[in-house]
Parts: C-alpha cells; structure tokens; sequence
C-alpha cells in the first residue's frame, strides 16, 4: 500500500494492470450477459421480466461495495495522508453514484411488471436512494472548493461519517418500513436461488467488479494526469 | 427567527392539504417533525461561518481549550436558540393540527432527545462547509440524508403512543442515537475544521 503512495510508481503498476482488468472486464460481462439472456431459464412466476435481475442484483452490490472502497480509502488518505487513496476516494465518488441509479432504474424497470407499480417506499429501496444522495452530497462537497486538496480532506471526512451513519439509516429505515406498512407481498428469489441462475449472477457480479476496477483506474490514472500538467503549466508560468 | 419559521412552515400546511381535522391529525406528527428538521437546518450555516470569515476560529484553534469542547458549546448554543424553542413551541404547534391527546408527552420528550442530535450532526455538515461556494444548498444536501433516522424515530415514538404501544423503545433508540452523537461529533467535527482552517 504504501508503496504505491508514490504516484509514478502507481502510474507504472496500474498502467500493466489496466489491460488485464479490461480484458477480463469484457469476457466476464460477454460470458454473463449471454448466460443471463439466453441459457438462465426463466422464472416460473415472472417469466422473462426476471432476467432484469442480472443487472439489478449486481449493480445493488456495487453500489455499497464501492461507498466500503470510498470509506477504507478516505480513512487511509485520512491517517497516513496517502495521496494515491485520496484520488482513489474521489474517483470512486461518481462511480458507486453511476451503479446506484443503474440500481434504482433497473429496479424500477423491473417492478413495474412485477408488483405493477415504478416506486414503493419499500425499506430496501428507500435506503438505496439515501445512499445515492450519500453519493451526490459526497461528489458535491469535493467539487465546492477552489483548492482540490480542501475538497479531498473535506471529502475524506465526510465518507466516513456517512459511513458510521450508513448501517443506522439502514436499521432505522428497515424499522420504519415494518411498523408501517404490513408485511412485504414482494419477496423475490430469496436464498433459494437455482444454482442455474446463481451461475450467471455471480459471473456478471464478479465482471461488474472487475468494470469498476478497470474504470476506477483509468480515471485515476487520468486525475494524476492532469495533476501533472497543472504542475507543469505552473512551472512554465512561473519560469516566463 | 427559528421558532417564526417553525411555526409559519406548520401553518402552511393546512392551506396545502385542507383544513380536514382528521387528515391533519393522521399526518400532524410527520409535519411537526418534518419542519423542526427544516428549522434546526435554517441557522446551521452560521454556526461557523463568521468564526471562520472573521479569523476568530483561528484564534479559537489556538486555545489550550480543545477544540472538540469548544464544538460541544457551538452545539449547546446552537440547541439553545432553535431546538429547545422549537420544542416548546411544539405542543402549541400539535394543538393546530390536532394531535391526538395522547401523543403530547412523546412528542415533547422525543424533541428533547432528538433535537440536540440535529444541531450536532448540522455541526459537522457546517464544519465540512466552510469556505465552500453555494454553502447553504450544499448543507442541506450533506445534513438531510443523516437526519432521516432522527425523524423515523421522532414520529414512530409519537404514533406508538397513540396506537397504544408505549413509545418508549423508540424514546430510548433517539436517546442512543443522543449519545453516539455527542461522543463521535466532536471529533469529526473538529478534524473537519482543522482542515479547514490549513
């Protein structure tokens, strides 16, 4: 980890990784999305409509997943002023926002022909929309300082009280949702998944993993970048 | 100022939904709550502001007072001009939109508990915030999403009294929500203006 506080050295590493990540990113997403379509078999109940679930599923999974990324690197960039997880954090930041709506929309797709309507408030769905403003305040805040360092430190901090607040939203929201409503009529899959749809979920998961893998450094790539040409523009100003 | 906003947001209500006694008594606790939300939002971005605009903050981070206390009186003052005025304007409030009889003691005393969790949670939203451009708007943004657990509390307490549930879990879950606050805000809050004032 520390080793790669060096930026030179991250852009060295990552630009060998980057290919690979690509490449697995477009087989696993081939693989999954065709096993998905064409081989998965459709639900006895839902029919054709359940395929949605290859996207949605996943998508929820790296919605959280990539806000757990954001707050371990905010508390790393945070402690040890490590400037590669600050810019790891940040680029992160419209990545888990882009995988949430994805969540959102695929959802609502879907529940529109399953339970006939776009939007419940549904204790799941609410706190998936919390965390996509969680997302937007994050990128927000990040964005509201003319010093780009301001708004990492800012942003660090934020993360990671959002992330303190993250399970008590979830608790309270999960709470809210059964006193006030009777028990859910919409209880999909559950554990009891087929293994021949399991298969082509954990594929498209794993791929959509490796998708924000691949994204998530070729925009940090890109951040240190522009980083670098800031720097080198001063150093031409400075110098004429 | 606070209170005149609380109050005037309320009012608003009834000329939006109709003047139903019994749809305003369904929905009283929800608005009540909802507007104290509001309320305790107006003034949190001076909580720093002028501190920080002025250069007293700096002065303020030179203490040997520590600034996680000085964060905590921030908080107390701030509860004091609008959480405590709000809940004891609250009743009043209940009273217009007809709040079942039963409900008055956990609301007042859910405002007590959950109140100070706004100002301390606005703390840190107001301390990630200065010398932001857009500052307000963006407050709102950062602070709304963590107060939702406030509010589901807050009016559960209020409608477990008048279902005849007892409102007590709910009470306890808002006064643990007080603690866990009040030990974690300080710190957040003042590394936030630590960085804010490099």
């Amino acid at each position: 980890m520390f080793r790669l506080a060096n930026p030179n050295r991250f852009m060295h590493w990552s630009g060998k990784l980057l290919p690979w990540c690509a490449v697995s990113t477009a087989l696993l997403l081939a693989i999954g999305t065709w096993l998905a379509l064409f081989v998965a078999p459709a639900d006895y109940q839902q029919g054709e409509a359940v395929r949605i679930m290859y996207v949605h599923v996943p998508a929820a999974w790296m919605a959280s997943f990539v806000y757990a990324m954001m707050a371990i690197s905010s508390a790393v960039a945070l402690i040890w002023r490590h400037p590669v997880a600050d810019i790891a954090a940040r680029e992160s930041a419209p990545l888990g926002a882009g995988f949430t709506l994805l969540c959102l929309v695929s959802g609502s797709l879907w529940g529109e022909p399953m339970w006939g309507t776009w939007w419940v408030w549904d204790a799941r769905l609410t706190s998936v929309l919390v965390l996509f403003f969680l997302y937007l305040g994050y990128i927000a805040l990040v964005n509201a300082f003319d010093e780009p360092t301001r708004g990492a430190r800012a942003g660090a901090i934020l993360a990671l009280v959002g992330a303190v607040n993250l399970p008590i939203i979830k608790f309270s929201v999960d709470w809210w949702n059964t006193l006030h409503q009777p028990a859910s009529v919409f209880r999909i899959g559950g554990p009891t998944i087929d293994p021949a749809m399991l298969w082509p979920l954990l594929i498209m998961a794993v791929g959509f993993t490796f998708f924000y893998v691949t994204l998530l450094l070729v925009r940090m790539r890109s951040a240190l970048m522009a980083a670098k040409l800031r720097a080198l523009r001063l150093q031409q100003s400075l110098a004429a | 100022m606070v209170v005149a906003f609380f109050v005037l947001t309320v009012i608003l209500f009834p000329f939006g939904v109709g003047p139903e006694p019994e749809l305003l008594q369904r929905i009283a606790a929800g608005i009540v709550w909802v507007t104290a939300l509001l309320a305790a939002l107006l003034s949190l971005e001076r909580l720093f502001q002028s501190d920080y605009e002025d250069g007293s903050l700096e002065a303020l981070a030179l203490l040997p007072l520590p600034l996680e206390i000085q964060v905590l009186a921030k908080c107390l003052a701030h509860w004091l001009v609008s959480g405590l005025p709000l809940t004891l304007v609250a009743p009043l409030l209940g009273l217009l939109l007809h709040l079942d009889a039963a409900g008055y003691p956990a609301l007042m005393l859910g405002m007590a508990l959950g109140t100070p969790v706004l100002s301390l949670l606005g703390a840190v939203g107001a301390a990630l915030c200065l010398g932001a451009r857009r500052g307000g708007v963006l407050l709102s943004l950062l602070v709304l999403p963590l107060y939702i657990p406030v509010l589901i509390f807050g009016v559960a307490a209020i409608e477990a009294e008048i279902g005849g549930f007892g409102p007590r879990p709910h009470l306890l879950l808002l006064a643990a929500l007080l603690i866990l606050a009040l030990t974690l805000v300080p710190f957040a809050a003042a590394g936030a203006l630590r960085q804010a004032l490099e």
